[in-house]
C-alpha cells in the first residue's frame, strides 16, 4: 500500500497538477478568446429567439 | 411499417413473452408479480405500436411545416404531468418517514410501511421520479427549441419517458416488498438496473441526434449540462451497478465490489449523481428557462462555459468526502476533501451567473412569482454549495457526519435547489406546451412560493439544531471523562425537531398540491393563444409589459 | 459542397463535446479507484476474518431487505468518543465480504460494526419484536413479521456460489452444505456443530429465537447481529503493523 499510495500522490502532486492546470487554461482560452466573442454573444440569445 | 415500428414490435413481444416464463418460474412472489408487470407493459407497448400504426397517416409527421420545426411536444407534456404527480408522491411519502420518526407507531408494525423500505421510496420517487421527469420534460423541449430541430425518433422519445417511468414503478414497488441492493440511491434490483439502462440509451441517442440534427451553428451551453448529465449518469449506473444475479429467476444480486471498494464506488457514483442528476441537470434548466423569462440573455456566456468545465471537472473528484475518518485510505479521503473546498468556485460561478442575468430587471421579481421561484433556487444553490464545501472539511465532518445536519444540507439542496427550480420549469413549460397565454393563477404561485418557503425555512433550521445537538452529544463528556450521554438520551433529544421539520414538509406538500391544482386548471381553463404557436411570445412580452 | 462539409464540423463538434466530457470524469474516478483494487492484497492483514455462515448470509440479506442500513451505520470512525462508545475503530479487512457493504450515512440509530455479542439474543429478539419494550425512548419500527416467517434457505447456496465466483472463499463443500448448516448453526445441540465451526471458525450455533420449533428469519437475522465485529481479536490486533 505505501507504494501505491507514493506513486499516487507523486503523480496527483506533478502530473496531476499539471493537466489540472492545462485543462483550466485551455477552458480560459477557449472560453476568454476574443475571436470568439460574437459567437458566444448570439449563442446567448439563442433561448430568445423565436421560430 | 418503418423499421423501428417491426422492431420495437417484435422486441417488445419478445420480452412480454420472456416476461411470462420468468414470471412461472420466479423463486419469490414478489419477482413474479415484476414479472407479471413487465409481461403486461410489453404486451400493452406491442398492442399500442401495432395499433398506432394503423391508425396514423401513412407518412411520419414532417420535421417542417412551413419552413418551421414541427416539435415533438407529446412525449413532453406526458414527462411534465408525470413529474407533478411523482413529486406530490414523493413529498408525501417523505412527509410520512419524518412523521414516523418522530412517532415510531405510524410505522404500524407493517413490513412494506416501516421506515426502512420508505425511505429509499421517498429519496428515489423526488430525486428519479420528480426530478428525473422534469429533466427529461425539460430537456426534450430544449434541446429541440434550441436547435430548432423535430426530435429525432418516432417511438424512441415516447419508449424513453413511458419506459422511464416504468423504470419508476418497478423501482418503487421493489422498495415495498423487499427488493433492493442495500445501496443508498441505487436500490434497485439488477433486471431494473438494466432496463433503466436501456432507457438511458435511447434518452441519450435521441438527445444527441436531435443536437446533430440542429440548424443552429452553435450548441447551446444548456444543451452541454444535459449532455455531460446523461453521459456521466449512464458511466455511473454502469459502474455501481456491476453486480452478478444469482439466477434469472430471482431478483437478488450481489455487487462485483465488496467492503471498502464498494463504499468507494458507491459514494463515488453517490456523489456525481448529485453532481450531474441533481446538478448539472438543472443547471441546464436555469441556463434556459431563467433566461427565457426573464427575456434578457445569460450574464455571461463566457462564465458560463468556464463554469460547465470546471464543475465537471472537479465534481467527479469530491465523493470520498462521504468517507472521511472511514476505512478508506486517508489519501482518497484528503483528495476528496480538497477537491470538495475547490468546488465552492465553480458553484458560485453558476450561481452569479443565473442571478445577475436579472440585472437591469430586478424589478420583475416583484411581479413574476414564477421567475421569483427560480431566482430563489439558485440562492439556495448558492448556499447548498457553500454549506457542502464546509462540510466536507475533516473536522467539521467528524461532528456533522452520521447527523441530522447533512439531512438539512440535502434538503436545502433538494428543496430549495432542485425543487424550485423545477416548480419553475414546470410553470413557464405548462403554458408553452398547451398554447395557453399564461398560467391560470399567477397568485396561486406566489401562495405555492411563501407557503414551502416557510416550509424549507422550518425544515433547515431544526435540522442543523438537530444536527449539531446531536453531534454534540455524541462527543459531550462529564468532567470525570465518561461519555455524559447513552445514545438514546441523543434520540429523544431530537424529538421536537422531527416534529418541526414534519411541519415544515407538510407545508412543502401543500405548495405542491397548490401548483398541481393550478397546472390543472391551467391546461383544462386557461386563455388559449389564438395566434399560431410562433408568434406565442410576442403576445407574451405585451401581455408582462 | 460547402455546407456539407460545414455541416460534418458540426456534427464532429458534439461528439468532441462528448469525448471531452467522458474524459474529464475519467481521470477523477479513476485516480480515486483503481489504486483501491492494488490495495486489495494489502488490506490489512487480520487474522479472524472469515465469509459469512449461510445463516449469517441469509441475516445480512434480511438487514438489507429491510433497509437497516438507512438508520444504522456499520462503520466506527477512529474518534475518542466513538471507540469508547462502540468499541475499537473499523477495519477495511472486517467488511472484506460484504457485498453490498454497509457501513451507511446516517446513525439515527447506533452504529452496529461492532453490536455482536453486547446483548443476549432474547434482548434482540424482544427489541425486533417491539423496540420500546426494552428501549422506551427508542424510534425505531417494530418488526414482529421477522420472528412469524419460516427463513427461506432454498436460495443461499445460489447466493454463496456468486459470491464464490466474486471472489469469497467458500468451498464447494461449504455450498454443497449450505442448507444443512443453516440448521446446524441454529440449533446448538445439534451433534455437527463443531464440524460447522471446523468450516467457519468461531461461528456461533444456537437458537436465537428461543423458538427452537423453526427456523426463522429472526434466526439468521440475530445471529448475523451477534457475530457483527467479533471476528478479530483486538487484544492480538497489533495496531502499528497496518498504518495506513
Amino acid at each position: 500500500m505505501p507504494a501505491a499510495y507514493k506513486f499516487f500522490a507523486e503523480f496527483a502532486q506533478t502530473w496531476g497538477l499539471l493537466y489540472f492546470v492545462a485543462v483550466f487554461l485551455a477552458v480560459l482560452i477557449y472560453a476568454l478568446a476574443p475571436s470568439r466573442k460574437d459567437r458566444f454573444d448570439a449563442a446567448s440569445r439563442m433561448p430568445l429567439q423565436e421560430d | 411499417m418503418t423499421f423501428g415500428e417491426l422492431g420495437s414490435t417484435l422486441a417488445f413481444a419478445a420480452l412480454a413473452f420472456l416476461s411470462v416464463i420468468i414470471a412461472a418460474k420466479a423463486h419469490t412472489p414478489e419477482y413474479a408479480f415484476h414479472a407479471y408487470l413487465f409481461a403486461a407493459a410489453s404486451a400493452a407497448a406491442t398492442f399500442t405500436i401495432i395499433n398506432r400504426y394503423y391508425d396514423r397517416p401513412a407518412a411520419l409527421p414532417p420535421l417542417t411545416i412551413n419552413g418551421k420545426p414541427n416539435y415533438n411536444m407529446g412525449p413532453v407534456k406526458i414527462a411534465t404531468i408525470a413529474s407533478v404527480v411523482w413529486g406530490i408522491a414523493g413529498f408525501t411519502i417523505g412527509l410520512l418517514i419524518a412523521l414516523q420518526l418522530a412517532f415510531p407507531a405510524l410505522n404500524l408494525d407493517t413490513a412494506w410501511l416501516s421506515f426502512g423500505r420508505m425511505r429509499p421510496l421517498h429519496t428515489s420517487a423526488v430525486i428519479f421520479a420528480f426530478g428525473g421527469n422534469v429533466l427529461i420534460a425539460s430537456s426534450f423541449y430544449v434541446v429541440q427549441r434550441t436547435c430548432r430541430a423535430r426530435m429525432v425518433g418516432d417511438i424512441a422519445p415516447w419508449f424513453v419517458v413511458l419506459g422511464y417511468n416504468f423504470f419508476i414503478v418497478i423501482a418503487g414497488t421493489g422498495y415495498l416488498l423487499g427488493i433492493t441492493q442495500g445501496k443508498e440511491y441505487a436500490e434497485p434490483e439488477w433486471y431494473a438496473d438494466l432496463w433503466l439502462t436501456v432507457v438511458w440509451v435511447a434518452y441519450f441517442l435521441v438527445f444527441l441526434g436531435t443536437v446533430i440534427r440542429r440548424k443552429e451553428p452553435h450548441i447551446y451551453v444548456a444543451n452541454w449540462f444535459y449532455l455531460a448529465f446523461i453521459l456521466t449518469i449512464a458511466v455511473l449506473h454502469l459502474g455501481n451497478n456491476a453486480s452478478i444475479p444469482v439466477s434469472i429467476f430471482s431478483p437478488k444480486s450481489y455487487i462485483v465490489w465488496a467492503g471498502v471498494q464498494d463504499a468507494m464506488v458507491q459514494w463515488w457514483y453517490g456523489h456525481n449523481a448529485v453532481g450531474f442528476f441533481l446538478t448539472a441537470g438543472f443547471l441546464a434548466i436555469m441556463y434556459y428557462f431563467i433566461p427565457k423569462r426573464a427575456e434578457r440573455p445569460v450574464y455571461s456566456y463566457r462564465l458560463s462555459i468556464i463554469h460547465f468545465w470546471a464543475l465537471i471537472f472537479m465534481y467527479i473528484w469530491a465523493g470520498p468526502h462521504h468517507l472521511h475518518y472511514t476505512a478508506l485510505p486517508d489519501w482518497a479521503q484528503t483528495l476528496g476533501m480538497v477537491f470538495s473546498v475547490m468546488l465552492w468556485m465553480p458553484s458560485w460561478g453558476g450561481m452569479i451567473n443565473g442571478l445577475m442575468t436579472l440585472s437591469g430587471a430586478w424589478d420583475k421579481l416583484r411581479t413574476d412569482p414564477v421567475l421569483r421561484l427560480m431566482v430563489v433556487s439558485v440562492a439556495f444553490y448558492g448556499m447548498a454549495t457553500f454549506e457542502g464545501p464546509l462540510m466536507s472539511v475533516k473536522a467539521v465532518n467528524s461532528l456533522s457526519h452520521y447527523t441530522d445536519w447533512t439531512i438539512g444540507h440535502v434538503h436545502s439542496g433538494a428543496l430549495g435547489w432542485v425543487g424550485y427550480v423545477s416548480f419553475g420549469a414546470i410553470y413557464c413549460l405548462v403554458p408553452w406546451l398547451w398554447n395557453k397565454k399564461e398560467l391560470y393563477s399567477l397568485k396561486a404561485v406566489s401562495w405555492h412560493f411563501w407557503i414551502s418557503t416557510l416550509g424549507i425555512v422550518l425544515y433547515i433550521t431544526s435540522m442543523w439544531v438537530a444536527g449539531i445537538l446531536q453531534g454534540l452529544m455524541w462527543r459531550a463528556y462529564t468532567s470525570l471523562g465518561f461519555l455524559e450521554y447513552s445514545f438514546i438520551e441523543t434520540v429523544e433529544a431530537m424529538h421536537p425537531f422531527y416534529i418541526i421539520r414534519a411541519l415544515g414538509g407538510a407545508l412543502f406538500v401543500a405548495g405542491s398540491l397548490i401548483m398541481a391544482w393550478n397546472v390543472w386548471k391551467t391546461i383544462v381553463s386557461a386563455e388559449a393563444v389564438e395566434e399560431e404557436p410562433s408568434v406565442r411570445l410576442k403576445s407574451v412580452l405585451m401581455a408582462a409589459e | 459542397m460547402s455546407l456539407w462539409s460545414r455541416h460534418k464540423i458540426f456534427e464532429t463538434n458534439s461528439i468532441i463535446l462528448i469525448i471531452g466530457v467522458l474524459f474529464v470524469i475519467a481521470i477523477g474516478g479513476l485516480v480515486e479507484i483503481v489504486p483501491l483494487f492494488y490495495l486489495k492484497s494489502t488490506i490489512e492483514k487480520v487474522d479472524g476474518v472469515r465469509p459469512y455462515t449461510p445463516l449469517e448470509l441469509a441475516g445480512r440479506n434480511i438487514y438489507v431487505r429491510e433497509g437497516c442500513y438507512n438508520c444504522h451505520s456499520q462503520m466506527v470512525r477512529p474518534l475518542r468518543d466513538e471507540v469508547e462508545r462502540y468499541g475499537h475503530y473499523s477495519l477495511a479487512a472486517e467488511s472484506m465480504y460484504d457485498r453490498p457493504f454497509q457501513w451507511g450515512s446516517k446513525r439515527t440509530g447506533p452504529d452496529l460494526a461492532r453490536v455482536g455479542n453486547k446483548y443476549s439474543d432474547d434482548w434482540h429478539r424482544d427489541h425486533l419484536n417491539d423496540p420500546r419494550a426494552v428501549v422506551p425512548g427508542s424510534i425505531m419500527p417494530s418488526y414482529p413479521w421477522l420472528e412469524a416467517k419460516e427463513l427461506d434457505a432454498r436460495g443461499v447456496a445460489d447466493d454463496m456460489k456468486v459470491q464464490a465466483i466474486l471472489g469469497a472463499p467458500y468451498s464447494p463443500e461449504m455450498i454443497a452444505r449450505a442448507e444443512t448448516d443453516v440448521r446446524i448453526q441454529s440449533n446448538a445441540d445439534d451433534p455437527n456443530v463443531a464440524d460447522l465451526t471446523k468450516r467457519y471458525p468461531n461461528a456461533q450455533a444456537r437458537n436465537f429465537d428461543n423458538n427452537p420449533r423453526k427456523v426463522t428469519e429472526a434466526d439468521a437475522l440475530i445471529a448475523y447481529l451477534q457475530m457483527l465485529g467479533t471476528q478479530v481479536d483486538f487484544k492480538l490486533y497489533d495496531n502499528k503493523a497496518n498504518v495506513r
